[in-house]
């Protein structure tokens, strides 16, 4: 098995359908460091309070990139209230668990997330 | 799906050849070399060849290499045996930065025991730097103990200038030549060594065998007490078998071989260094170990890269905080001022003899596409 992973760990990483940018995004979220090793960004689109589309932009490993992923897969059409609510368990879940040494792969995405439904909320209040 | 095997530097495939002559020594001439009857004998005598094979080599005498279980014993034997005879009247070990875990935590380790001991810097390419060198060099220094050769970016060291300032200074000279042994000239005379530690795992060798050479007449204290097997230095039966396989994967290891993969290494270097944004880790020619490439890319992860490598069928390693089992990143690269991002972002392909050209081409065709798009969704572009 390729460095570990499980299959479903792998699929997601090797074909990432969620990866990459949205156009005229409503709110972008930003989470991780280099120098720890993973950088993530999300990108969102909302429409009628739901998550219209979304796309994460990953620097980092297979299990940073298989996280992003995913948690993009859970929240994808899902309403703002409930999107929040995601936790990097159900990530560990639907990848079918990490290595614990990359558990914090699936918290770095939740917290990316969180930053991008803050940001699009800000920006909202600030336009009424 | 085929396997290519870009990993040498960890490992080897061990020669058709060597598990030939290894093989009589497991089921028919099993005995004990410290027996006197025929069954020792024979075992006796296949270590003897074997040394003499090792010591040539490197030009020094049969009695002057000692066998143990490998690398990482052989530099703890040469660290902690100088050690324990020279101190307290000597206690200050020169080495390098980017030398092998093995060598860094036994200095550490004796550090705590009242060692001093001072850790040169290298440059960008990996060197170190002769003058600070023998500035550090002081009249408590017992030991200056460098890499022949990096493990990772493969950059190999002035040996013969590193030997005449030790000569000229009257301390002991070690090198950790695992990486590049029967890769790169060794002679002990010319290079004015005092002590080298040699595997066999590097070289299609078996593993949990290697040897240390060790001037006549320098007073070492072993690590192992026994029986007293090789002069009383390391205890402990012999390895009859690897020490066997050992001596053939010297024997047949040849000067063609390292032209073959020089070649290579060039067409990998010259090939990876077309992608944009890429950087190349260590020195280019006659400086760099013939199977190493270590590569910077920019903005993507080396392990994602591993990973989208290994799912095409080839092995590399990486240098990034991501892939091994501590999170450590690599101190070498660290050493050599990479920031952090870089370190994470390389990676080090190494092949053997048995690399060929088509693997080499296949590697530079896949690998363009990879980096294309892991870049297309980074976080940091």
């Amino acid at each position: 098995m390729n460095q570990g992973y499980s299959k479903k760990v792998l699929e997601y990483f090797l074909n990432p359908k969620n990866l990459g940018e949205v156009k005229n995004p409503d709110g972008v979220g930003r989470a991780g460091n280099p120098v720890c090793g993973d950088v993530m960004e999300v990108q969102i689109k909302v429409r009628e309070g739901k998550i219209s589309d979304i796309k994460f932009k990953t620097f980092g490993c297979a299990a940073a990139i298989a996280s992003s992923n995913v948690l993009a897969e859970i929240v994808k059409n899902k309403p703002l209230e409930n999107a929040r609510e995601a936790t990097y368990k159900e990530v560990l879940k639907e990848l079918g668990d990490l290595p614990p040494l990359k558990h914090h792969c699936a918290i770095l995405a939740v917290q990316c997330l969180k930053k991008a439904i803050e940001d699009y909320e800000e920006k909202l209040q600030r336009n009424n | 799906m085929r396997k290519i095997y870009f990993d040498n530097a960890a490992s080897t495939r061990v020669d058709e050849r060597v598990i030939r002559a290894m093989e009589p020594y497991f089921g028919s001439k099993y005995g004990n070399a410290s027996s006197i009857h025929g069954f020792g004998r024979e075992a006796k005598e296949a270590i003897e060849n074997a040394r003499k094979i090792i010591a040539k080599r490197i030009g020094a005498r049969a009695r002057e290499i000692i066998f143990t279980s490998g690398g990482t014993e052989g530099n703890n034997f040469v660290l902690k045996g100088l050690f324990f005879s020279n101190y307290p009247r000597k206690n200050h070990i020169i080495t390098s930065k980017i030398e092998h875990d093995c060598i860094l935590n036994a200095c550490k380790w004796l550090e705590s025991l009242g060692a001093r001991v001072t850790y040169l810097d290298v440059d960008k390419e990996g060197f170190i730097d002769l003058e600070q060198l023998e500035k550090a060099i002081n009249e408590r220094t017992f030991l200056v103990s460098i890499m022949q050769a990096n493990n990772e970016v493969g950059t190999i060291q002035n040996l013969k200038a590193i030997g005449e300032i030790c000569k000229k200074r009257g301390v002991l000279f070690h090198t950790d030549a695992c990486q590049s042994f029967t890769k790169v000239p060794l002679d002990v005379n010319k290079m004015n060594l005092d002590l080298v530690t040699l595997n066999s795992h590097k070289i299609h060798g078996p593993k949990g065998v290697g040897a240390v050479y060790i001037r006549e007449g320098i007073k070492i204290t072993p690590l192992l007490h026994g029986g007293g097997h090789e002069k009383g230095l390391r205890s402990g039966t012999e390895n009859v078998s690897g020490i066997v396989g050992f001596g053939k994967a010297v024997e047949i290891s040849s000067r063609k071989d390292v032209e073959k993969m020089e070649k290579l290494r060039d067409i990998l270097i010259e090939g990876i260094l077309k992608i944009p944004n890429v950087k190349l880790n260590g020195p280019k020619g006659e400086k760099r170990l013939c199977n190493n490439v270590n590569v910077c890319f920019n903005d993507i992860e080396g392990e994602s890269i591993g990973g989208y490598l290994e799912s095409k069928g080839i092995f590399v390693s990486t240098g990034s905080a991501c892939a091994s089992h501590t999170l450590a990143s690599s101190h070498v690269l660290r050493a050599m001022g990479l920031s952090p991002q870089q370190i994470n972002s390389s990676i080090r392909i190494s092949i053997s003899r048995y690399t060929s050209e088509e693997e080499v081409r296949y590697f530079l065709k896949v690998l363009p596409k990879i980096v294309k798009k892991l870049r297309r969704f980074s976080a940091l572009r």
